[in-house]
């Protein structure tokens, strides 16, 4: 895989790194003079200098050819956008992943198109939030291995989610219900499983997860 | 007519002024409370310190209200994000960016908001310029 990496701070190195490691071909560009000598001491022919918004500087790079992946992780949301849009629409990048440096700049990338994005603030929030103890939703197993969890959540009089089929429910894609217990006897959850007040839901997610499925679950008139 | 002035340097102030003399309503937001100074020693106008991306700032100026938005900071790429915003978002009827970098204006051109660039300009009047000196 050909994957350009443009901003060479701590995320950018890291990547590029672990990427050489596992024998992928890794361009790095730093826009930085003194920073970009040190990447070469280290990358050699493999990093570029130059501001990775200029066209030329991408070229240089190798976009033209173009890479699978251009990972736009300057320490500038405004840059990482134009660096997306430039892959994307110009050099028919099929994938773009980018940073949010400031969570606050998060709509301005999902109004552009530029996803996936990544933001280590929101990440940090998120799992945050994952320790403190949620009311409504009890954490009953954690692989922390493969970062996941699983949950119950007991359906009540008036949750959104009551009366509906489980294929009905906009679960965020790293969610997923796994069986629903109703009057002591539990089943399966399936797409044609309808969800009813008193039912209590297993459900796997990754960590961080819990508020958006307690939105799905259980948000509505109950909570209104 | 109400117009939104994004980044109040030599371009952005003097713009300013002008449609304000043209009879427009006028809102300027700069990055730093100085910048209120290249308006002159009263400005009638508004003036909102803060960054150009943040979207509070932007509707405390009035973005959903303007007839035109004119991004003019010095960065290229922030003018490039706040004039799609003001576009796609806010829905502004007539956009404009300042983009210094002629290959990016280039880019630009074409996606709903009038470009400006400073740098394609000169090239093509100082190419002109030579061009006719050559027939001297």
């Amino acid at each position: 895989m050909f994957v350009l990496v443009v901003g060479g701070g701590k995320v950018g190195v890291s990547v590029t790194r672990t990427l050489l490691a596992l024998n992928h071909e890794v361009v790095l560009v730093e826009q930085d003079r003194p920073r970009f000598e040190v990447l070469e001491e280290e990358f050699e022919h493999r990093a570029v200098y130059g501001d990775g918004t200029e066209l030329f500087v991408l070229e240089r790079a190798g976009i033209s050819r173009p890479p699978d992946i251009v990972v736009a992780v300057t320490g500038d949301d405004e840059d990482n956008i134009v660096i997306g849009q430039l892959a994307r629409e110009k050099y028919g990048v099929g994938k773009v992943i980018a940073r949010i440096n400031d969570p606050r700049n998060e709509p301005h990338f999902d109004l552009l198109g530029i996803s996936p994005t990544v933001s280590a603030t929101s990440m940090v929030l998120a799992l945050i939030e994952h320790e403190v103890p949620q009311h409504e939703l009890v954490h009953l197993l954690e692989l922390r291995k493969e970062n996941l969890e699983i949950v119950e959540v007991e359906i009540k009089k008036g949750s959104s989610a009551a009366g509906k089929r489980v294929e009905e429910l906009r679960l965020p894609e790293t969610t997923r219900l796994i069986s629903v217990m109703r009057e002591g006897k539990a089943e399966i959850a399936v797409g044609s499983t309808e969800l009813q007040p008193g039912d209590q839901v297993l459900a796997i997610l990754e960590p961080g997860g819990e508020t958006e499925l307690k939105r799905v679950l259980l948000d509505g008139k109950a909570r209104a | 007519m109400k117009a939104l002035i994004i980044g109040c340097g030599r371009v952005g102030s003097a713009l300013s002024k002008r449609l304000l003399d043209a009879g427009w309503e006028v809102s300027v937001v700069d990055e730093s409370e100085e910048a209120l100074g290249r308006l002159g020693e009263t400005w009638p106008g508004e003036f909102h310190v803060g960054h150009a991306l943040e979207i509070g700032v932007l509707e405390e100026a009035g973005i959903a209200e303007a007839d035109t938005c004119i991004a003019a900071t010095d960065g290229d790429n922030t003018n490039i994000v706040v004039a799609q915003v003001a576009k796609q978002r806010y829905e502004v009827p007539h956009v404009a960016a300042r983009i210094l970098d002629p290959a990016r204006a280039e880019f630009y051109s074409g996606k709903g908001f009038d470009v400006v660039s400073p740098t394609g300009t000169a090239i093509e009047a100082l190419t002109e310029s030579a061009l006719g000196g050559e027939r001297v």
